[in-house]
């Protein structure tokens, strides 16, 4: 996404653009201020995330015999189901139902997977436009960018930046800031396309083993338009998205769309559980599901790792990362950016890659403290913390061990030593306290003084004072 | 003892007004963990905090023993080097007596990681009941030695940092609070967005210079706009973050441990 800049240079360049900052804080602010106000009764939030994570929890036990359970419910619902183990088949199989059908373009609704598949550029290089009809998808495709937030992917633009796209990159359109007016004509654009698309993709938010349902939330209407009016619609989904029952989708919904949008419900709420049947007067004749591993049965085997896989993608870790109101999505480089993008990614494409990603957090926790799934994000970055460092065959993830140094190892060992003997405590702390205001500034300490100055030892360490006021040793 | 032992901070936590009825009993003796940043950076704070218990007629023992939770190697990918050291604090403090934390991140690293660091090993049991025996020292003094404080000092503005274990793992934020509002004569002015981390999180303030940087001087901003001289936290990590942003833009705004600032306001004109 960034070539070859480093993940902190993307963040820095970040930090340095202050109408993206600016974009960022105030989009972020307003979405934790909605957000609160569908959350405001505590205790019933906090009975509502249990509840969600003991569901997703629940499915994620008896994935596989779940998986064929769908399978099974979806065939005999005339939906048919693709198996995809890698991007690239999945791509395969979307690209081979297309042409099956002599389709020269796609309309799509939101899907993040298909951004982790890459499908749009795949689909261009074979030769079929894909188009995409949100209204944020379709502002940063116009403008050749990637979404910067999973749920609002051009949050990074403001109103005038948006003017501006539509006026450039749409011909014949005048530029205006009115909302409204830049609406109708993203709208005018889009109408013509959805009459003239024979096949639709779109994403899907869970799927409902039991009944072998596609459930697809959004707010816009497209989704239902990419999903009903086309001839033929494919649905892609990551296999963790599969749920055991339709009772499952109620407390699911409220908690997805409270804490993505803070809406209480979205504006179309689809439920798809065959294609047009006889005698029906709408609907795609063909309906295929496509359903993506990419590393995620890998993730599955790991019981913590697991834990990723709760995830409903409502975005809402992101809105309250203090990281990712700062830089935003851009700058990690990855599909997935934010808190569930710093442990999703470097499990998916490897710690080699993504490792950078795995510290850039100070444990705060905002993000588990609102994640609607209750997926312990700050253990699963210090896991794969360890991993990063370990050698050992045992470890789960791919590219464990990358960051091993010796040079790291020493440092740590050091430390060890200065904290399990006394002596060389009061030691250290006795020399710190007489030549620590002239250390040189370098490495650690350099990086600490580009914003702050010089931590200030004390002369003599608690330690010492307590010995000398007498304060009892044991 | 025993009664410390089975005690879980859960049942604390279901407030709204805070009683400052003590909710245990007061214990006659006490252990103090220092924490490495106050040994090192800040002694007088830890002095303060030591002191406040004392004087509410509870023996203070600290053992000679103790260096760090270990919290630093755990959260950067070292668990073996925080086992080893986390292994030397719990032998330190073997007696079965509460232990008295000035930080809520180390008292969180204590009371709620060293179960998971030490799981399914041989300290496992030992680990388990050490960190029940974890206070962070506001609580503490809230909750069971239910302190009262007389401010002597002169009418002053303040504005209060929690740290993000404070506030999300111990979830003792409101016990600090209701200390500083204690003092008659000083005015809390709440930061606007008080739940925000300030970016200092160990080795992320060094990994990531520029986004920590851009995180505390966004705190700071936010403590400018209390229009307070003086801000006080309970964790010394954040004062280290939070004082060196504000001394390298020569800002006149001071900041100091709770422990410490509460020391100073029941003493002032002494």
């Amino acid at each position: 996404m960034m070539g070859t800049e480093s993940f902190e240079q993307s963040a820095e360049r970040a930090l340095a653009d202050d109408q993206l900052r600016k974009n960022f804080a105030f989009a972020m602010g307003s979405f934790i201020m909605k957000r609160k106000a569908v959350f405001s009764d505590a205790a019933e939030t906090e009975q509502l995330r249990a509840r969600g994570q003991a569901i997703k929890q629940r499915a994620l036990s008896r994935l596989p015999e779940l998986l064929e359970e769908l399978e099974a419910n979806c065939a005999r619902n005339g939906i048919r189901v693709h198996w995809a183990e890698t991007p690239a088949v999945a791509n395969r199989i979307v690209l081979d139902i297309v042409n099956a059908h002599s389709a020269t373009g796609v309309i799509k609704g939101k899907s993040m997977v298909s951004e982790e598949m890459h499908l749009n550029a795949y689909l261009a290089a074979h030769g079929v436009e894909p188009i995409e009809t949100d209204l944020g998808e379709f502002i940063i495709q116009l403008n050749g960018e990637t979404p910067s937030h999973i749920i609002v992917p051009a949050i990074h633009k403001n109103k005038s930046q948006i003017a501006h796209i539509f006026h450039e990159k749409l011909p014949g359109t005048p530029y205006t800031e009115e909302v409204t007016e830049l609406n109708a004509i993203a709208r005018r654009t889009l109408r013509r396309r959805f009459y003239e698309a024979a096949v639709g993709v779109s994403g899907v938010n869970f799927a409902v083993a039991e009944t072998g349902t596609l459930c697809l939330v959004e707010n816009e209407g497209n989704g239902r338009m990419c999903t009903t009016l086309p001839a033929v619609h494919i649905a892609v989904m990551g296999l963790e998205k599969v749920v055991e029952k339709l009772e499952d989708l109620p407390p699911l919904l409220r908690l997805l769309t409270g804490s993505a949008t803070g809406q209480l419900v979205t504006t179309y709420v689809n439920l798809i559980t065959s294609p047009r049947r006889p005698g029906e007067k709408d609907g795609p004749q063909e309906v295929h599901l496509v359903i993506l591993d990419n590393g995620r049965s890998r993730i599955y085997a790991d019981p913590q790792l697991r834990q990723t896989l709760q995830c409903v993608r409502c975005g809402t870790c992101l809105n309250h990362c203090p990281v990712y109101t700062r830089i935003g999505g851009h700058a990690y480089g990855f599909v997935y950016p934010g808190p569930i993008g710093k442990i999703l990614n470097p499990q998916v494409e490897g710690l080699e890659k993504a490792a950078p990603l795995i510290t850039a957090s100070s444990l705060c926790g905002a993000c588990e403290e609102v994640c609607p799934v209750k997926i312990p994000i700050t253990a699963l970055l210090r896991r794969l913390r360890d991993e990063s460092y370990s050698r050992a065959p045992t470890s789960a993830v791919p590219g464990h061990g990358c960051r091993s140094s010796l040079a790291e190892r020493l440092a740590w060992q050091g430390w060890v030593l200065v904290n399990t003997r006394p002596w060389l405590n009061r030691m250290m702390n006795a020399v710190l306290g007489a030549i620590g205001d002239f250390l040189p500034p370098v490495g650690p300490l350099e990086r600490w003084m580009r914003f702050r100055e010089e931590p200030k030892f004390a002369g003599r360490s608690l330690h010492r004072r307590l010995k000398k006021e007498g304060v009892a040793d044991e | 003892m025993g009664r410390w032992l089975g005690r879980t901070t859960t049942g604390f936590r279901q407030r709204g007004r805070i009683d400052m009825t003590p909710e245990s009993p007061k214990p006659s003796r006490v252990y103090f963990f220092g924490t490495c940043l106050i040994d090192s950076f800040y002694p007088e704070a830890g002095l303060a905090a030591i002191r406040l218990i004392e004087r509410e007629g509870v023996r203070v023992i600290f053992p000679r023993g103790q260096s760090c939770c270990g919290q630093p190697a755990y959260n950067s990918g070292f668990p073996e080097e925080a086992r080893t050291v986390a292994r030397r604090q719990i032998r330190a403090f073997h007696e079965e007596i509460p232990i008295v934390v000035p930080s809520g991140s180390c008292a969180g690293m204590m009371k709620h990681h060293y179960p998971t660091l030490f799981a399914g090993a041989a300290e496992q049991a030992e680990a388990e009941r050490f960190a029940a025996r974890v206070f962070e020292w506001s609580e503490f003094m809230v909750r069971v030695l239910g302190v009262r404080l007389e401010d002597r000092g002169q009418p002053l503005k303040i504005t209060w940092h929690t740290s993000c274990h404070a506030l999300r793992e111990m979830r003792v934020i409101e016990d600090s609070k209701s200390l500083i509002r204690q003092l008659s004569n000083v005015e809390l002015v709440e930061l606007e967005r008080e739940r925000e981390c300030c970016g200092f999180g160990g080795t992320f303030a060094v990994k990531h210079p520029a986004i920590s940087g851009a995180m505390v001087y966004d705190k700071v901003e936010d403590i400018l706009a209390t229009g307070a001289p003086r801000v006080i936290a309970g964790d010394c990590g954040c004062l280290l973050n939070i004082t060196g942003a504000i001394a390298h833009r020569e800002l006149p705004v001071s900041g100091q441990h709770l422990a410490e600032f509460i020391w100073e306001r029941i003493h002032d004109g002494d």
